[in-house]
């Protein structure tokens, strides 16, 4: 992407970009459980949109229908265009993913991981060489590339698994608690590289339990039993519930949970 | 006041010659009776294999502890008798139930349920009603009041607990505390480790654990008193770009995202209208704001720099 589209998409409101995912009434019945209730939202192009609750309030099987890995038992949702009931295959393609507790395989090089994901998405040989060399400089990763993953510390094995999952230049990447036990340095550098992605036009969808990494979003949902009952920018949500904190504003509405896990 | 833990200069190194790991570069500090103690720190600190150590269950390549006054090496059965331990994997039977489990422990510590009922009850009653149930069939935060149930069965005198928050939600997490703070007030000596620094001004007395190495040990505010530097809070409408600028500013050391604004340490020099002045040049809706620190801006001053970053 040359700088003026760059310069373009920053400089665009988030809400005149496009909307990359639409969800309309969308659930999920597991049995008797609702496990997702009718959820709508609409997230735009570009823009870093936070996904929160309590354990057991929905957010995995919500994600997973999003992600074109579950089929809805009712309700509409369309992800990079693409509607989730027919064409979960092309969702993949157009989505990265990326979690906590699996991202990379750590018996693979630095360098055989990002050629096995990037691989998997299509590209051209050509492309991954020239990308890869791009993102290991950007990663101060260098000489690192030959080692195994497994020999890397945690918060670079995380730094590097955000690069591979939005290697392939996908329009939407999902991040599944991407910063979980890392060190509070790390986790600063690992939004620094989400705000880089959104700033190139990628949008990031984001679970965590930090709260102040709430804070880092444009605008954050919050999910109780299975629906979304909060949906704003962290200011206004804070204003809305009277609250001084991102934490505070969790605690109030995810005390409401009936349910458990 | 008598210590309810001693390290003294633990050392822990796991690995063949050449690739070895330091998971604790000589460790000491005290734990007082009745504190309640966190040892705080990221994945690869070397929480884990402290709480070993301390809980007789791994050797320590040199260096002493005792725990209740006996040696961690030459009185190992008399320290498993008196302390607790809730490793951070869930570590009971699924195939038992939620009472064969608690039975179970209890059993092996020659008690009951019923003697020490009274000290459980408040943590216990909220899964009696599924005390059928097996354990494995638990969500999350039942089996972690199981787990924790079991560790207190036989009224440990210092109970270790491994990241029992971690991967837990924001509520759950605080009534988890809650709980600590009860079973504190029976006496009973915590060690608990945890990488979400907010909990660090839950204790007592923390330890700040990175790499191996105690960063600082004193009382939550003691350290933030520790921290000396002016600290700026600043928020904008484009955030990156204002990082970019807050980090070019001479007179920043450092500068991070904190949230809802952005933190930068100054030089004790600096200027608040020169940086104003700066900053309002090519940011809108600037908020600056000075700012007092929190644990978290306190651990990553202590950090050492990592030779990857700039």
């Amino acid at each position: 992407m040359n700088v003026a589209t760059k310069e373009m998409i920053q400089n665009t409101p988030l809400g005149d970009r496009g909307t990359v995912i639409q969800a309309d009434k969308l659930t999920k019945r597991f049995g008797d459980f609702m496990a997702v209730d009718h959820v709508s939202f609409e997230v735009s192009k570009g823009e870093i949109f936070g996904f929160l609750g309590a354990n057991g309030a929905g957010k995995t099987t919500a994600m997973r229908m999003l992600c074109g890995l579950s089929l809805p038992t009712s309700g509409n949702a369309s992800v990079a265009g693409f509607n989730v009931y027919k064409e979960n295959e092309k969702i993949k393609k157009n989505i990265g993913y990326m979690s906590q507790k699996f991202s990379l395989y750590e018996d693979l090089t630095v360098k055989e991981n990002i050629k096995f994901y990037a691989g998997i998405y299509g590209k051209t040989d050509e492309f991954i060489k020239e990308k890869t060399s791009s993102i290991l400089y950007q990663l101060h990763m260098g000489s690192e590339a030959n080692k195994l993953v497994k020999e890397l510390p945690l918060g670079w094995r995380q730094k590097l698994a955000f690069s591979v999952a939005i290697f392939h230049e996908p329009q939407i990447v999902f991040l599944d608690e991407p910063t979980g036990g890392v060190d509070p340095v790390t986790r600063r550098e690992f939004w620094t590289m989400i705000y880089q992605a959104a700033a190139t036009g990628i949008t990031v969808f984001v679970t965590t339990h930090y709260m102040d990494e709430a804070e880092y979003c444009n605008r954050v949902s919050i999910m109780v039993d299975g629906r979304i009952d909060a949906l704003d920018s962290p200011a206004q949500l804070k204003k809305t519930y009277g609250a001084k904190s991102m934490d505070e504003v969790f605690l109030k509405l995810a005390r409401k949970a009936t349910r458990g896990e | 006041m008598q210590n309810s833990v001693v390290a003294d200069n633990l050392v822990k190194r796991y690995g063949k010659k050449e690739e070895t790991v330091q998971a604790l570069q000589g460790i000491s500090f005290t734990v007082a009776k009745g504190d309640l103690f966190g040892i705080i720190g990221p994945d690869g600190a070397g929480k884990t294999s402290l709480f070993r150590i301390l809980t007789t269950l791994l050797l320590a390549d040199s260096g002493t502890a005792t725990v209740d006054g006996f040696d961690v090496v030459k009185d190992y059965k008399l320290i498993r008798n008196r302390v607790g331990y809730m490793p951070g994997r869930f570590s009971l039977y699924p195939d038992l139930t939620v009472e064969e489990n608690l039975e179970f422990f209890a059993t092996i510590f020659k008690t009951t349920i019923h003697e020490n009922y009274d000290l459980i009850k408040d943590i216990y009653s909220h899964i009696e009603p599924f005390k059928d149930r097996r354990a494995g069939k638990l969500s999350g935060g039942m089996k972690q009041k199981l787990a924790l149930s079991c560790a207190l069965i036989h009224r440990p005198s210092v109970l270790f607990l491994d990241e029992p928050t971690t991967g837990v939600d924001a509520v759950s997490r605080k009534e988890f505390w809650e709980m600590l703070k009860r079973i504190k007030e029976q006496d009973i000596t915590i060690l608990v480790s945890t990488p979400y620094m907010d909990e660090a001004s839950l204790c007592d007395r923390v330890a700040l654990l990175q790499t191996g190495k105690i960063l600082s040990i004193n009382t939550p505010g003691g350290i933030i008193d520790e921290f000396r530097k002016p600290i700026i809070a600043a928020r904008a409408s484009n955030m990156l770009h204002l990082l970019n600028d807050l980090k070019n500013f001479a007179q920043t050391e450092d500068a991070y995202p904190f949230g809802e604004y952005h933190h930068a340490v100054m030089k004790e020099n600096f200027s608040e209208d020169v940086l104003k002045n700066y900053l309002q040049k090519t940011n809108e809706e600037l908020i600056v704001k000075k700012a007092e620190p929190d644990i978290e801006d306190c651990f990553m001053a202590l950090m050492p720099p990592s030779p990857k970053r700039e």
